[in-house]
């Protein structure tokens, strides 16, 4: 670790990023996370890596998908609307099981929505987004510290797996700037005898796809791949507790939601509400044993979300509807204010 | 004594192409060009979506499938991380010239040093003969049963003019395998591409008229002299850039 | 303690400027610290500020909406902002740009007439950091960084406006 400096989250990824070993980024402009392709077109070129901005979306992640079949660390970063346009290439991605880091710094939508912060592609990040049965393993920092370690993590996650990963942050965790200390360059390194590098005449060729006209083929390579995301689930949750213990009103948020959370539940406590918090670190997998655990003595839950509530859904699923869940949000790029969090919990508390 | 023998790029799989179809003819260019530059082991091809997107099987190179029209750039990601390594597409017309035209443009125009064979046979072959961006005026196809009218749908793309338009790709050229004469054309275009590649000069295009008897509806003889009546007086045959040239 | 900071104004006053010196200035005292701009279009001659939070805790929310120090560099974020300021905020009013006085009496104004101040001075784009200097001076927080701080937000390729910036702080320092 460095000495701290204040940095904007969108370019601690993109300096992280290249202390995992990225040499490869592939982008599009779009706000709120320009800067991660302003600050690649800086430093790419002094450490002889790759900074190309693409004609499209599209484009980028098609160029992220070449070099991952190559067997090198590489990334892409957008927000929402450019997220959508790459789904296709991420399916191709985790269907051909390529590694790669996608970024996605999320604003309000649909459609064009507009620039500020929002949480409302949850659905689309942890339960598909592309075509198929597929999934991508989804982190969610919630702050400028996380988005530099979390992508060292997700480049190491992305290779152990030979998946893509999803950084799912959104407007403010892209634009803050807070603390941070700086991966030591250190890279993970994988075998990846499956690469297309040539065959230099020694081996039989090696195919990147992710064809099989043959049904039982693909069906075969489907169930392959979900007993991969099984052992995912058992290994790589990662949450954080705050103030769980004998808490019977349950926040759950993730990213800026979690921070504006944490303010809530600690208002609460001064009250003298049993109230806790559980934020998701990865989204997929979902946190539900913690969840379930919770259950056991909380009251009710709270999911905490910037979007129309989305994540709710995986709460209720993880608690198996034994508690009831209320919504606390705002949407269309509106931040739910602790005040409003923390009257949501006394409205839970008094209601259970 | 053999005098005729398999190019040592091309695996033994049987290829899965329509009689008649000169998709088989073109990959054995591909392959020669393989063979005589000795680059077998550092090549790596992109498949596309469409007729040929199980060539990955039929070379004996590293090969990558693209989605839909993304071949340029993906081969772009690769050549970029691996500049030393030989990236070629191998693109029909609905890829590369509808779905993947910004890719195919913008791959041009940053002078990509890959080597593109494009495939024009005017119709959608693997989904069974609809319209494509370089279907024929008043050509009949599924998806425009009483011939294209260009009033509603717009003419052909010219995709060699367009391509050459741009101030920065290396190499542009049509040729046709209807016929030995042109066969032995698009051999040399297609080994020069490579060569450009080697010698790192950037972005070369080959269009390779072919047929397509099934879905024209024709035999295999009569739609290699269709390519003569039709393809050719729209699609001119030549050399369409050629930066040596440009430069002396 | 936690210092909830809004800094207000037109884009171009360099409130963001401000913000992340505070914010740096909040990090060399051994201080937990967030900066959070608005961003967008309104960046671009609109009204833009930003969200400084100096703590002794881990920062939970970055974003201020009850601020303890705010600043208005002009009169539509007085008219925006005022009521969100907590009971026994300190609000510092750029007075050269904004004429009415604070309407709350449970708050304590500081009047600086910083862009006047800065245009005397020759750095008229500086009125900033003459609030920046009165805000130190009033708070008395990270005053053995100012230096230190400075140096890690003007740009090493203009070394002169490090001078120019520290006249300013000083300015408002001294009021």
């Amino acid at each position: 670790m460095t000495d701290k400096v204040l940095m904007k989250g969108n370019e601690a990824i993109a300096e992280a990023a290249i202390a995992a070993g990225c040499r490869h980024y592939f982008g599009y402009p779009i706000t709120p996370q320009t800067e991660v392709a302003a600050y690649m077109s800086k430093r790419m070129p002094k450490i002889g890596g790759t900074f190309l901005q693409a004609e499209s979306e599209i484009s980028a992640i098609n160029m992220v998908y070449g070099v991952a079949g190559a067997g090198f660390r590489v990334m892409t970063s957008s927000s929402s609307p450019g997220i959508s346009l790459k789904q296709e290439g991420i399916s191709y991605i985790a269907g051909a099981d390529l590694p790669a880091l996608i970024v996605n710094v999320q604003r309000g939508g649909p459609g064009l929505g507009g620039i500020q912060p929002s949480q409302s592609d949850y659905f689309q990040a942890t339960k598909g987004g592309g075509h198929g049965d597929y999934h991508l393993l989804v982190l969610a920092p919630a702050s400028v510290q996380e988005m530099a370690d979390l992508t060292v993590k997700a480049f190491d996650l992305a290779d152990k797996y030979r998946m893509p990963v999803m950084l799912l942050a959104d407007g403010t965790m892209g634009q803050m700037m807070e603390p941070v200390s700086l991966p030591e360059p250190s890279e993970v390194k994988t075998e990846k005898p499956w690469a297309v590098t040539g065959t230099k005449g020694v081996r039989k060729h090696n195919i990147i796809n992710s064809l099989y006209l043959n049904p039982e083929q693909l069906e075969k390579t489907n169930v392959e791949r979900f007993e991969k995301y099984k052992l995912i689930e058992e290994t790589e949750t990662a949450y954080e507790e705050f103030m769980t213990d004998d808490a019977e009103v349950v926040v759950v948020a993730f990213g800026i939601a979690a921070r504006v959370s944490k303010n809530a539940v600690r208002a609460a406590r001064e009250k003298g509400i049993k109230a806790g918090l559980i934020r998701p670190i990865t989204l997929w997998p979902f946190p539900k044993k913690p969840l379930l655990k919770a259950a056991e003595k909380a009251k009710a839950f709270i999911s905490v979300e910037l979007s129309m509530g989305q994540m709710i859904e995986d709460v209720e699923l993880a608690i198996k509807c034994s508690r009831p869940v209320y919504l606390c949000n705002r949407s269309g790029g509106m931040i739910p204010t602790p005040e409003q969090v923390l009257s949501a919990i006394e409205k839970a508390k008094g209601e259970n | 004594m053999i005098v005729f023998d398999k190019p040592k790029a091309l695996t033994d799989a049987p290829l899965h192409y329509c009689p008649g179809c000169t998709h088989g003819i073109i990959h054995r260019l591909v392959a020669e060009a393989i063979d005589e530059l000795k680059i077998d082991g550092k090549t790596i091809g992109v498949a596309p979506v469409g007729c040929s997107v199980m060539a990955y099987d039929y070379f004996t190179c590293d090969m990558v499938e693209a989605a839909h029209g993304r071949a340029p750039a993906v081969a772009t990601g690769l050549k970029r991380a691996m500049p030393d390594n030989i990236v070629f597409t191998y693109q029909g017309d609905g890829d590369l010239a509808s779905i993947g035209m910004a890719e195919t443009v913008h791959a041009a125009t940053r002078n990509e040093n890959i080597t593109g064979i494009f495939v024009t046979h005017a119709i959608y072959g693997m989904t069974g003969g609809q319209m494509a961006p370089t279907s024929l005026p008043g050509q009949v196809t599924q998806t425009s049963p009483y011939g294209r009218d260009v009033k509603t749908v717009g003419y052909p793309i010219k995709v060699c003019e367009l391509l050459s338009a741009l101030d920065a790709p290396y190499y542009i050229e049509r040729v046709a395998v209807n016929n030995v004469k042109n066969v032995l054309a698009a051999k040399k275009a297609i080994k020069r591409a490579f060569e450009n590649q080697v010698n790192g000069k950037g972005f070369s295009l080959i269009e390779v008229i072919s047929s397509c008897p099934t879905n024209w509806g024709m035999t295999p003889v009569a739609a290699l002299k269709w390519i003569d009546d039709n393809m050719i007086p729209y699609y001119p045959l030549g050399v369409y850039k050629d930066k040596d040239k440009e430069d002396k | 303690m936690t210092e909830q900071i809004l800094i207000t104004g037109f884009g171009g006053q360099g409130v963001l400027f401000a913000g992340k010196f505070l914010a740096y200035n909040g990090l060399l005292s051994g201080k937990q610290v967030s900066w959070l701009p608005s961003y967008g279009p309104e960046m671009r001659g609109g009204t833009a500020n930003c969200s400084v939070i100096i703590s002794d805790e881990a920062v939970g929310s970055p974003i201020v909406s009850a601020p303890d120090i705010l600043v208005c560099m002009n009169l539509p974020s007085l008219d925006k902002f005022e009521n969100a300021a907590v009971k026994g905020a300190k609000i510092f009013i750029d007075s050269t740009l904004i004429e009415r006085k604070a309407k709350r009496e449970d708050v304590t104004a500081f009047y600086i007439p910083a862009t006047r101040l800065a245009t005397d001075a020759g750095t008229p784009a500086l009125a900033n950091m003459i609030i920046t200097g009165k805000i130190l001076k009033e708070t008395g927080f990270g005053t053995d960084c100012i230096e230190q701080a400075l140096k890690k937000v003007v740009s090493a390729k203009h070394p002169e406006l490090y001078e120019k910036n520290l006249g300013a702080i000083k300015i408002g320092y001294n009021l």
